[in-house]
Parts: structure tokens; C-alpha cells; sequence
């Protein structure tokens, strides 16, 4: 299976095009750690199971994302600087389809 | 001030084996934990998860995992200081060590252990302008005395289980209670759901959903908060606003205490005994980073095995000592207790 080009826009406005693997099982919270995009304890606290929104995202490309789970859903109910088109990046798996797709990390909290 | 071997800051799954490891060792371990029950994240975050790589455990829930530790640890008898963060660090001439909480609790050992995971936990505070404001001045993030809020008009916001269980309990202490949260549907247990329901049917819970705190207004204290209902915005008159939407672990204290720090953990040696840049304070499980560090519990449990050994040649520099197998030696408590292998019944044929 081929790499994808996912463009990551990091908490200080830096846009970054990466390699992301459709492979391995991975998902945007994680990818962001692999390049280092984020400072390790600032994302992916809860080590990605939809329960403390540190990997929320804004997704700023028009692709059809997978809908949001119960968990998801809640849990952004609860996160702060939510926007309309916000996400947790550790919900959203790296597939072929999501090529291009462009995230812009919500501020720590 | 509290006396022990080795004073172990984080009461998460790494910390709490470390009291198994040291006890093996003779040595005595007290721990310090910012939360009120041990088990640290395991417990504070995601208590309900099954783990699948925990060796010899095809599934575990995480709560459960805490709970055969605090079984296993038992017998060695381990002290607990919870709920209070450690602060401050001194070294004395003689090597060891005074760590000092928040609330002022004084602890000596010559070894310090700290297996603190991604910090401790602090509340989440929502980004309303002038929240600092009012902090302690009808602002608390964490009910310590729900005496405080006796007879008083009471505000929470949140949609977690604290918000919920919050809101119940206070609804027999305060003069009211209005829960406030950004969506009809709550994340916190099912029954607490219920409870909340039947208490908003009573007329003893003001719901206020969807809509969120965005303001809030007082001269010397807290008197109103300023409500956001769609495009509606209005004020509602309080004595106190309580924002319970969850913790969030902060390195905190420990990142001014001397250590080297790197991507927000504290660097090790980890070729020989997790030792940090401060002989005689080692660093364990998720809080340390090495080249090829993974933050896994089972790294964390053989960081605290290593790390004891190096501790106890620390304290006892002239004794000679080889690691005995549990199979072999038993465990002996602190406590007399003596768990052993059944020794072998031999009979002989006529």
C-alpha cells in the first residue's frame, strides 16, 4: 500500500506536507508524534482513546471523514476552542482516501 | 516527617510495582500522589479499558491492574500520601533527600523514585478571560469541602461524571444548583444520567443545556456568570462556578527540581539503572525518556525492577547481594505474612 501526503498546520502556524503510511494502522494524533509536530505530553495524553481531546484538530480540506463516534462526539462536548469543523486527530485513521487532507492542531490546553 | 526508603512520586502502575520490587529488596517505599486514590492514570482516565500486552494477562482491565498491584504490594506495607502534589525538593549532606507537598507534608529518604507519569494531574481550566480572577473567590476547579457551598448558590459546568455526581450531591448542601453543559447528552455513568433527570424533575437541578459559561462578572468576588444558549446570552446570579471538565497531567514542580528534561520527561541513564542527572533520584515508566523509550507499562515495571537494585547499592554500597527468584525465596511482608511454593510431599511405594 502506497503513502498518502497528509498536510499538518502545527500550534504555531507552521504548515508541514508529510509521508503518512496507509499501512500500519495509524491515525493523525499519532502521525503528528512520529514528525515530532507537537512537544511529546502536549497530545495524545490519554494515548489516544477518545478521553481528553489534547489531539483535538480543525480539518480544513473537504474530505469525508469517517463519522463521529458516541465517544468522540462527547468528549469534544466537553473540549474547549471547538469549532464547527473540529476533531479528535486520534479518531481519524490514516486511509487512502483521506490523500491531501489538511488539519490545523487546536491550541494546548 | 515521614521516613522511608525510597519516597516513589506517582502512585500509577510503575510506582506501585516498584513497592513490590523494593519490598523483595527489605526496603520500605512510600508514595506521593497528586490524586486522591492510587493507580494514576489507569484509574483517573480510563479505568473501564481492557490492556492486551500486559505479559501473562491475555486482558486486563485497567482498574483491575491496579487493583491486583495494590493486592500484590500488600504485604510490604507501603505508606501513601494522595491527593498531594510533591513540591519541592532538598538534598541534605548526607545525600538524602526532603520532598515537600503543597499542603506542607515533609518526607526523608535516600532514595526518591519518580515514576510520575505525564505529570500530575491538574484541573482544565475553560478559557474564559478573567477565570483567574476569581479563583478562590467562587471559582474552584476541585471540591475539597462541599461545606464551602452550604446554603449558597451553586454553578457547574461540565458533562463528565464529576459534573454529574457534583451536581447530585450538592443538591442536599446548597441553596441551588444549576448544571450547565454544551450538549443534552451527558458522557458520565447511565445512572448518574438518571439521578440528574430525577432531580431536574424535582426541581432541585437547574439544567441549562446546550449552552456554556462565557463570562463571568463580580467586583471583589463572583456574583454572576454570564450564560451562552445558542445566539442567546444572559446572566445568572451565583455565589460560586465550578468548572469540572476533567484533569490534564502536567509535569508541574518536578521540571524546576535540577533534572535534565528533555520533550517534556526527564532523561535517564538507561544502560545501567535509570538513574537521573542527580545521583540517587531515578526516574521510571512514562515520566523518563531514553533513546528508544517506549511508554508502555511493562517497560515501566522492568524500569522499577532495575532501578531497585541500583537503589538498594546505593544505600548499602558494602553488601554483596545476587536477585533471588520469587519461586525460589517466597515473598516475605513486612507484615510476617510469608507466601512460599508448597514444598513437595514425598511418599514412597511399598
Amino acid at each position: 500500500m502506497k503513502d498518502i501526503k497528509i498536510t499538518i498546520i502545527d500550534r504555531q502556524g507552521v504548515k508541514h506536507q508529510v509521508d503518512a503510511p496507509t499501512d500500519m494502522n495509524m491515525n493523525i494524533m499519532e502521525l503528528v508524534r512520529s514528525y515530532e509536530l507537537a512537544p511529546e505530553g502536549t497530545i495524545g495524553i490519554c494515548g489516544g482513546m477518545a478521553m481528553c481531546a489534547s489531539c483535538q484538530c480543525y480539518v480544513q480540506s473537504n474530505h469525508e471523514l469517517p463519522e463521529m463516534s458516541y465517544d468522540e462526539d462527547l468528549m469534544l462536548a466537553e473540549a474547549f476552542h471547538v469549532k464547527d469543523n473540529s476533531r479528535l486527530s486520534c479518531q481519524i485513521f490514516i486511509k487512502e482516501e483521506l490523500n491531501d487532507l489538511q488539519i490545523e492542531l487546536a491550541p494546548e490546553v | 516527617m515521614i521516613e522511608t526508603d525510597i519516597l516513589i512520586i506517582g502512585a500509577g502502575p510503575t510506582g506501585l510495582f516498584t513497592v513490590f520490587e523494593a519490598g523483595l529488596l527489605k526496603l520500605k517505599c512510600h508514595l506521593i500522589d497528586a490524586l486522591p486514590q492510587s493507580g494514576g492514570q489507569c484509574t483517573e482516565i480510563y479505568p473501564k479499558k481492557p490492556i492486551y500486552d500486559i505479559p501473562g494477562f491475555p486482558e486486563v482491565l485497567a482498574g483491575d491492574l491496579v487493583k491486583n498491584l495494590m493486592r500484590q504490594i500488600e504485604p510490604f506495607q507501603p505508606g501513601f500520601t494522595l491527593g498531594e502534589r510533591a513540591d519541592t525538593i532538598e538534598k541534605l549532606d548526607d545525600g538524602s533527600f526532603i520532598v515537600t507537598t503543597e499542603k506542607g507534608t515533609k518526607h526523608h529518604a535516600p532514595i526518591v523514585a519518580i515514576a510520575g507519569g505525564l505529570g500530575s494531574f491538574e484541573p482544565r481550566k475553560p478559557p474564559i478571560t478573567n477565570l483567574s480572577n476569581f479563583e478562590d473567590k467562587g471559582v474552584e476547579y476541585i471540591i475539597r469541602d462541599p461545606e464551602l457551598y452550604r446554603d449558597k448558590n451553586v454553578v457547574i459546568s461540565g458533562g463528565g461524571d464529576s459534573a454529574l455526581d457534583w451536581s447530585i450531591f450538592l443538591t442536599d448542601v446548597a441553596k441551588s444548583v444549576t448544571l450547565i453543559h454544551r450538549r443534552n447528552e451527558f458522557r458520565g455513568a447511565l445512572d448518574s444520567v438518571e439521578k440528574v433527570q430525577e432531580l431536574k424533575n424535582l426541581g432541585k437541578i437547574e439544567l441549562i443545556t446546550p449552552a456554556e459559561v462565557v463570562g463571568l462578572v463580580g467586583t471583589n468576588k463572583l456574583e454572576e456568570v454570564v450564560i451562552k444558549r445558542g445566539a442567546e446570552v444572559f446572566n445568572r446570579e451565583c455565589d460560586h462556578f465550578i468548572p469540572l471538565f476533567g484533569l490534564s497531567p502536567k509535569l508541574g514542580p518536578i521540571a524546576d527540581w535540577g533534572l535534565e528534561i528533555e520533550k517534556n520527561a526527564i532523561k535517564v541513564d538507561n544502560s545501567l539503572d535509570y538513574q537521573t542527572n542527580i545521583p540517587g533520584i531515578y526516574a521510571i515508566g512514562d515520566v523518563n525518556t531514553y533513546p528508544g523509550k517506549l511508554k508502555l507499562i511493562l517497560c515501566g515495571f522492568h524500569e522499577a525492577t532495575l532501578m531497585c537494585q541500583s537503589a538498594y547499592q546505593r544505600i548499602f554500597p558494602d553488601k554483596r547481594y545476587v536477585m533471588k527468584y520469587t519461586t525460589v525465596g517466597g515473598v516475605e511482608g513486612f507484615d510476617g505474612s510469608k507466601k512460599e511454593a508448597p514444598k513437595a510431599i514425598v511418599k514412597s511405594i511399598d
